[in-house]
């Protein structure tokens, strides 16, 4: 207990997620069986939310610096729409359509950054008009859905990363390799890097002391503004290369593509430990917040409850509890 | 501080994965359900169904329709996943199907394009694939082993055949048809083929076919397309729907403009001239009822009982017959009227029923 007690909250709350991501999945091993126990089942997930972690990252990093960004699922729409244009209708190359996600996110981080931190603008609104412009830009840039059909990108996009001696043998008694896509390495070097620089470097405790109160903050000498500045560009830049990773996973241009996944990343970002008054939050949390979010979604819908709204108040409920959770570690303190 | 805090945080904990462990069910039967879903009867032929989402009344007949058919007590086990107009949910829906050893997988794919990777990964682990209503755009038609459903472009075709049938009955010209279509989710097949049909009938016989804009199958959405297509197209005379639900959406914006839907579109009194509707499906009473007040004047059926026709091409395969690519399965029109009693699509003739009060 006195450990417990000692423990910070971003620490505390990061071992909560872990926990329950853990006891979860042993749960679902136990009770629904084979088709968890395969390791491919868990890199589906990975593979399935590569693009989730990534922007999910960003959005941890943007609400640690006490504000929110709810464009980031137009901006990887705009970013799957756009170099699939390029890619098909203008015969373009795989390195020329990964700058244009990475222009894209840059711009918004700008621009959105701008605003929010010089200008002073609630972040809630100018991310607001940010998810208004993508979508209605990706639907300017062309109105139809297509699949990308450029050979260099295709060879890419099928491009597997086997996992050696993770593979199964089905009923019909075909071995199938265990992979994971190209989307998942970069995930995880993201979560890596933003790891460590929260962790050590001057400009992720910046993001912890402006997050955590803003006067206190000022007095340290911290540039308020221009970390929460740099906190947007990163979440923007972060949209960019998750939209790029979507893209991949996907392999077509879409204006419906993303739908929700703002959304989404608040939702791992919570249950990752990460608050939405800032101050607290954890990139390895994140990364479990995803798994948790996908792990559960798969839990109800193997327990036979198919309708689709079964998940979405599964999901409720989860982040009800966290939230709880969340209220009752800071009350800790104040007692 | 006292442990208080710390022990309900941990029972708060418990709680949860309590939830999470039987899947949030507080229904006794749950466990049940979970039971068997582990051990499917020892010898169940395993049904993976990845639909595309619940948009329409078309869509809940058709997932019906294949829940009735593969039931625990004939031998099978159905894991139906809802896709929620999500490529990507189907895609990790399938990618689910092939981890749980599934015998077969019936897909309805909510765009026609990006399936060959998953449905590679399919073939890779033995497990055929049925298309299910909608189809795909895939390199190799080998990634599949069939398609079951309606064939979009002939409906249409029927559709424009009866207008144009129509038409000729009442006296009326090729050149005063005024048209807006209102199309389905854009990309879908049957959007494609609906859209196509009306296109080639309107070049062939010289229809003025105004505009087409996407009103994504839904009532809502037809409605307020149909308000600003008005809005903007004072003589608009036929309105083609592709299906049911914008229909009645459709019907809505009309009478709140103040005009009439019927079939009553050459008379010689402006105002008591009405606005054609034609539409698809024909499977919600709603839309049976508004034909037989003659709002709408024609509706060519998507039939959705899909089922049977699965589950047949199941029981031929296991016994080795190999099933042709497309199957396609019969489809009435219905109509207001009688002034039409049968309409020919490339040398066959198909009934008008006529559905009356």
């Amino acid at each position: 207990m006195k450990k417990l007690k000692n423990m910070t909250d971003t620490n505390l709350l990061l071992a909560i997620t872990i926990v329950v991501f853990f006891l979860m999945y042993i749960g679902a091993v136990v009770i629904l069986g084979k088709g968890f126990l395969k390791p491919q089942n868990f890199f589906n997930i990975l593979n399935t939310n590569a693009a989730l972690i990534i922007t999910s990252v960003g959005m941890s990093i943007v609400m640690i610096t006490g504000g929110i960004d709810i464009s980031v699922g137009g901006v990887a729409a705009l970013v799957s729409m756009s170099c699939a244009v390029y890619l098909d209708y203008h015969n373009g190359s795989v390195a020329g359509s990964i700058l244009i996600a990475l222009a894209i996110g840059l711009l918004y981080g700008l621009v959105q950054g701008y605003l929010v931190a010089y200008l002073d603008i609630q972040p809630f609104i100018v991310s607001l008009a940010g998810m208004f412009f993508a979508r209605g830009m990706t639907t300017i840039v062309n109105t139809k859905p297509f699949n990308v059909a450029n050979e260099a990108f295709v060879a890419l996009k099928n491009t597997r990363i086997i996992v050696p001696g993770m593979g199964s043998t089905n009923k019909k008694g075909m071995y199938i390799d265990a992979y994971v896509e190209i989307g998942v390495i970069v995930a995880l070097i993201v979560v890596v890097l933003f790891f460590l620089v929260l962790r050590y470097l001057k400009l992720g405790r910046n993001f912890y002391a402006v997050g955590g109160n803003k006067q206190s903050a000022l007095m340290l000498g911290i540039n308020v503004k221009r970390t929460k500045f740099i906190s947007h560009i990163i979440c923007s830049m972060l949209a960019g290369i998750g939209g790029y990773v979507y893209f991949l996973h996907v392999g077509s241009g879409s204006a419906s593509h993303a739908m929700g996944m703002e959304m989404n990343a608040i939702a791992s970002s919570i249950i990752g430990g990460t608050m939405l008054t800032g101050g607290v939050g954890n990139i390895i949390g994140t990364l479990f917040g995803v798994l948790s979010l996908s792990t559960i979604q798969n839990i109800v819908t193997s327990a036979g409850f198919d309708q689709a709204w079964w998940t979405g108040i599964t999901i409720a409920a989860m982040l009800c509890i966290f939230l709880v959770i969340q209220s009752l570690v800071i009350a800790r303190k104040n007692k | 501080m006292n442990g208080s805090g710390i022990r309900r945080i941990l029972s708060i904990l418990l709680i949860l994965s309590i939830i999470a462990a039987t899947g949030c069910g507080n229904r006794p039967v749950a466990a049940t359900d979970v039971l068997s879903v582990e051990e499917p009867d020892a010898g169940n032929t395993i049904i993976g169904f990845s639909q595309l989402g619940a948009e329409s009344d078309y869509r809940s007949a058709n997932s019906e329709s294949i829940k009735n058919v593969f039931i625990r007590s004939m031998g099978y086990t159905l894991m139906f996943e809802d896709g929620q107009q999500k490529q990507s949910n189907q895609i990790r829906a399938i990618r689910k199907f092939i981890q749980s050893d599934a015998d077969y997988i019936l897909l309805s794919p909510v765009t026609e394009t990006g399936w060959d990777t998953v449905l590679m990964e399919a073939k890779d682990a033995g497990i055929p694939v049925i298309l299910v209503d909608r189809t795909v755009e895939v390199e190799s038609d080998g990634l599949y082993l069939c398609h079951v459903g309606s064939d979009f472009y002939l409906e249409a075709q029927k559709a424009c055949e009866w207008l144009k049938a129509y038409i000729d009955a009442i006296g009326m010209k090729d050149e005063d048809v005024h048209i807006v279509d209102l199309q389905g989710t854009l990309g879908s097949s049957a959007q494609i083929g609906r859209t196509l049909g009306l296109k080639m009938a309107a070049a062939k016989y010289g229809w003025d076919l105004k505009a087409a804009v996407a009103a994504d199958f839904t009532q809502a959405k037809g409605r307020e397309v149909m308000k600003q297509l008005y809005t903007k197209y004072k003589d608009i005379n036929v309105v083609y729907c592709e299906n049911d639900n914008e229909a009645l959406g459709a019907i809505e914006a009309i009478e709140a403009a103040g005009r009439h839907p019927g079939s009553d579109i050459n008379n010689r009194n402006v105002l008591k001239r009405s606005i054609m509707v034609m539409s698809f499906d024909g499977v919600s009473q709603a839309a049976i009822d508004m034909v037989k007040e003659d709002k709408i004047s024609c509706i060519v059926e998507c039939n959705p009982d899909l089922g049977p026709d699965v589950k047949n091409i199941i029981k031929d395969y296991e016994s080795g017959v190999i099933p042709p690519k497309d199957i396609y399965v019969d489809e009435k029109i219905y109509s207001s009227n009688g002034r039409v009693e049968s309409v020919s699509v490339n040398g066959v003739d198909y009934e008008v029923t006529v559905l009356k009060k």
